[in-house]
């Protein structure tokens, strides 16, 4: 066997290098084949000339059996291949304009396509970098994912049944001394938070439950990159200490580079959690704040683990009675990797089925462009085939050309794709999960190689056989290219369908530009030009004690205030469209008829000055101000919508309610609302009050700044400001306001700025395949415009005749585009805002703008149809 | 008159079989047949030379070149243990499928 594949290899290559020997040998050996057929017949009697002359007839011609003889190995089909290959160079060179056209439109589809599949990659297809992922799940309650109770947590652990381990993390954010200080994104972690999803520490060890007990050692686990940042990758580092929030924590390990922790992306160091364990009812252990991962026992199905975490839930509630659970929850159990992309999929999901349009009409442009040729060289191919060249091979030239341009373009195709990566990472939204996986790798190449080939298929079976169902008798004699009616009916189907697809993109960039404009021209309630906003996070156990925090801010705020530049200044516990969430219920009693009634609202501790900082407007009544000290009479401001929710058209100043457990508040002015959560929300309940009538200190304080100039220039200066009061506070979030606006429609924008690339390129396309295909038309159709000048036709009337072509062709485009989009525009819903998928302006402008490309397209084959002078073209017939 | 009537798929056993005897040429090899076959088959150069050369890369039959008197040279194929073999297989084979088909047209009823 292995002898075989030896000789066999050794002798084809050996044939293929040294074609001449090889048929030298085999020439050698039929001479002696028909020497001594003509000797076995002399020696019978027939005379040597009677005899040679005989065995040739017998046999046949010594050339034809050397074809024979050398045409059955399989190097003769690698030499024809590499020949059809140089061949197909050869020609794709001496048509350079037709190459290039060609290899772009096909680096732009697959290079597209390339892109997205590298970004949907990660997200939607590849597995989570953790071993066994599909082991890996959260909890949920009532189907909807979110944050769990360290109380579950604890009621699923000893379960280990059906779940190996059971984990809760929450997000801790520990301040660190230094030169600048520094806030640093973590977790506070259960023991078993590494080992469920697999990750062990590179160096050092993880938590035990020991240390996570309440009262537990203060240990803390860091990020490979932290190590490196702030440690410089100190190898002694295991059993250092360090102090976060002013509290000494010793290292115990140092997790691998690789390490995606994908609950939290950014987090950079952890520790214990350290809940009590005991469960004390109504403790922060049945908060609902924590997330929640569990990695489930072998061979236990997601549905049996949703069983019995429903049962092991309602068994808890039912026992212990906590208020923060509605006696009805349900709860359940789904794999971690839905629970990440369940928000970005319909994004992801939109921009694959745009990118696959592009990609078809990239390959109709191309295929179009081949017929085109094809139809050029007919003369050609009818030649070859009275020579003798078979339909097979015809087809199998047409087809390495195609193969040859699918190559080209998909090599050129990656690299617009890595550029293309680049660019995507850099637009996108910040929650995109995964992101830092978004990069050419080898499954993306693969899928890159593998678009190519499909592609290559694609347009060039058609064109192939097209091209070789030559007649040799009719088209040698037609040398005007005239007869072109069969193939001249697919392209113009081709250009149609380009046209309609090209529409459907269109159709998807402008809705969701409508959207994005929409959303970023609601009024956000404040003033947000040259605001600059940061938030200072309070350090240090000296803040421990009553209103240090709140003196500190006050003061920081006073040196805010006196930075050359700053118009005025204010602080806030939460600051709008910045991610912030921090929601009460707010508590109105009966009174003047009035049932009572309770609302969730948006708590703000603000500072005085904060309403005139943010521009704000107070509707009646007036704002928090310095009148509304510890220890004066407790006063809350309202939002407008709350107050015609509880109170319609009457007065709201003067009344009360009571939040948190303080209170009551006496109502003393009405301000305007505010967006929040986004711009696109329009929850708005709030309220106002002093942070210094709070019943709990906010440790947490953002800053708003109004600058005269810049917001951005005076951030430095700023920052100075308030460390000259405090040097160890660390500050973060600095950002303008502007930004903040911009960066909550990050999701739409993504979308929309990937659905404008590939509806400019799909236009670009189909405007391409338009004047191709007049263009085309007219040369075909030389002679005929010539005679029809000669005999009287005005050059309007010319002009007239090659438009419509054109415009009949755009208009069947358009036609079937709108009917697609219609359909197509339903998968867009959830990020439009404002509009419904069938907004008349859009489709409106959407056609106007096709029309008048195509009209452009369509312009200059129509004006040099007008040029043709009757007089060369008959006379060069 | 060129004929190439032997059946389908033997010719790679009928040439084993040939090399069997001693090694020979590519004409000794058709010569050969055409004699014992009492010139029922006829071998053509081209297919016969194909053949030589597609059971020589498969290990069956060694080959190398001789100088014959004219100075001219000449191809001798050698059957290797593994043609044996293959010989013998082939052999077998056929008989069984021949038995077959005998059998079936000599049923009549």
């Amino acid at each position: 066997m292995a002898l075989r594949v030896w000789r066999t290899i050794v002798r084809g290559t050996r044939a293929l290098i040294a074609p001449g020997s090889a048929d030298a040998d085999a020439d050698d050996e039929i001479r002696h084949f028909l020497d001594e057929s003509a000797a076995d017949l002399e020696s019978r009697g027939v005379s040597a000339a009677d005899a040679r002359r005989a065995a040739r007839a017998a046999w046949g011609h010594p050339v034809a059996m050397r074809e024979q003889v050398r045409s059955s190995g399989w190097e003769h089909v690698a030499a024809a291949a590499a020949a059809d290959v140089r061949h197909g160079i050869r020609r794709l060179r001496r048509a350079p304009g037709f190459t290039i056209v060609a290899i772009s439109t096909l680096a732009l589809g697959i290079g597209a396509s390339t892109a997205i599949f590298s970004a949907i990659n990660p997200i939607l297809i590849a597995s989570l970098p953790y071993p066994e992922p599909h082991r890996v799940v959260t909890v949920l309650e009532n189907g909807r994912a979110g944050l769990g109770t360290f109380a579950m947590a604890r009621t699923l652990a000893p379960r280990t049944g059906v779940f190996e381990a059971v984990a809760v993390a929450r997000r801790w954010v520990p301040a660190v001394t230094g030169d600048p200080p520094e806030r640093l994104e973590g977790q506070r972690v259960s023991a078993t938070y590494f080992a469920i999803l697999g990750v062990a520490p590179a160096i050092g060890r993880g938590f035990t439950a020991d240390e996570d007990r309440a009262g537990g050692a203060q240990v803390t686990v860091l990020s490979d990159a932290l190590w490196r940042r702030r440690f410089a990758a100190d190898p002694s580092i295991v059993g250092r200490t360090i102090r976060l929030n002013d509290t000494p924590y010793t290292v115990i390990g140092v997790m691998p580079a690789g390490f995606e922790n994908l609950a939290a992306p950014a987090a950079e160091i952890w520790t214990s959690l350290q809940y009590d364990t005991a469960l004390p009812i109504n403790g922060r252990e049945w908060g609902h704040h924590l997330a929640t991962v569990a990695r489930l026992a072998r061979g236990i199905t997601i549905d049996a683990a949703s069983r019995d975490a429903d049962a092991a839930g309602r068994e808890m509630i039912a026992q212990r009675r906590p208020d923060e659970y509605d006696p009805q929850t349900r709860f359940s159990v789904e794999p971690l990797q839905r629970t990440l992309v369940r928000g970005v999929q319909p994004v992801l999901l939109a921009i694959a089925g745009a990118v696959l349009l592009v990609l078809v009409i990239a390959c109709v442009n191309v295929t179009s462009l081949l017929l085109a040729r094809g139809a050029q060289r007919r003369g050609e191919f009818a030649l070859r085939a009275a020579l003798g060249a078979g339909r097979g091979r015809l087809v199998r030239q047409m087809l390495t050309e195609s193969v040859l341009l699918a190559a080209m373009g998909g090599a050129a195709g990656v690299a617009f794709a890595a550029a293309a990566v680049r660019g995507l990472v850099a637009i996108a939204p910040a929650g995109l999960p995964r992101a830092g996986a978004i990069h050419v790798d080898g499954q993306v190449l693969a899928f890159a190689l593998v678009t190519a080939a499909l592609v290559g298929l694609a347009f060039g079976l058609l064109p192939a056989l097209d091209a070789a169902g030559v007649d040799p008798h009719r088209d040698l004699q037609d040398a005007s290219h005239r007869s072109t009616s069969g193939h001249g009916r697919m392209r113009r189907a081709l250009v149609v369908a380009e046209v309609a697809l090209a529409l459907v993109l269109l159709v998807g960039a402008g809705l969701l530009l409508r959207s994005v404009t929409g959303l970023l021209s609601v009024p956000a309630g404040f003033d947000a030009s040259h605001l600059l906003t940061l938030q200072v996070q309070l350090s240090g156990h000296r803040f421990d004690a009553p209103r240090v925090g709140t003196a500190f801010f006050r003061q920081a705020l006073d040196a805010v205030r006196s930075v050359p530049g700053v118009a005025a200044a204010g602080t806030t516990s939460q600051l709008p469209l910045s991610g912030d969430r921090d929601e009460y219920g707010a508590r109105f009693p009966e009174e003047q008829g009035q049932r009572a009634g309770v609302f969730g609202v948006f708590r703000y501790a603000v500072s005085p000055g904060y309403f005139e900082a943010a521009g704000i407007p107070i509707r009646r009544g007036r704002a928090v101000d310095d009148r509304d000290r510890a220890g004066e009479p407790l006063a809350a401001v309202i939002s407008a919508s709350l107050a015609s929710a509880r109170f319609g058209a009457g007065d709201p100043i003067g009344r009360q309610l009571r939040i948190g457990p303080a209170g009551p508040y006496t109502i003393v002015g009405v301000a305007g609302d505010v967006r929040q959560v986004s711009l696109a929300s329009t929850d708005a309940f709030a309220v106002y009050i002093n942070d210094e009538q709070s019943w709990f200190p906010d440790r947490v304080m953002s800053f708003v700044v109004r600058t005269h100039g810049s917001p951005a220039a005076m951030a430095g200066a700023i920052r100075a400001a308030v460390w000259s009061v405090d040097k160890d506070q660390p500050i973060a979030r600095v950002a303008t306001m502007a930004d903040l606006l911009t960066a909550s429609a990050a999701e739409r924008r993504f979308a929309m700025i990937v659905f404008e690339a590939f509806a400019l390129a799909s236009l670009l396309l189909a405007a391409i395949g338009i004047y191709g295909i007049l263009a085309g038309g007219v040369s075909e159709r030389t002679r005929e415009i010539g005679v029809r000048a000669a005999l009287g036709a005005t050059r309007a009337q010319i002009v007239g005749l090659v438009a419509r072509q054109g415009l009949v062709l755009t208009v069947a485009g358009v036609v079937i585009g709108l009917v697609a989009a219609a359909f197509a525009g339903r998968a867009l819903t959830t990020l439009l805002f404002g509009i419904t998928p069938l907004d008349p302006l859009t489709y409106a402008s959407v056609v106007a703008l096709l029309a008048g490309v195509a009209l452009l397209a369509c312009a200059l084959p129509a004006w040099r149809a007008a040029r043709v002078d009757p007089a060369l073209t008959l006379r060069a017939e | 008159m060129a004929d190439d009537s032997v059946i389908q798929g033997t010719l790679d056993m009928l040439i084993l079989k040939t090399l069997s005897l001693e090694p020979m040429h590519g004409f000794g090899i058709a010569r050969r047949v055409e004699q014992i076959s009492r010139g029922v088959f006829k071998v053509n150069p081209g297919s016969l030379l194909t053949a030589l050369q597609r059971l020589e890369r498969a290990g069956w039959l060694d080959a190398e070149w001789r100088q014959t008197e004219n100075s001219r040279r000449a191809r001798y194929y050698t059957l290797t243990r593994e043609g044996r073999k293959q010989l013998e297989i082939q052999t077998a084979d056929w008989t069984r499928r021949a038995a077959a088909i005998a059998r079936l047209l000599n049923a009549d009823g």
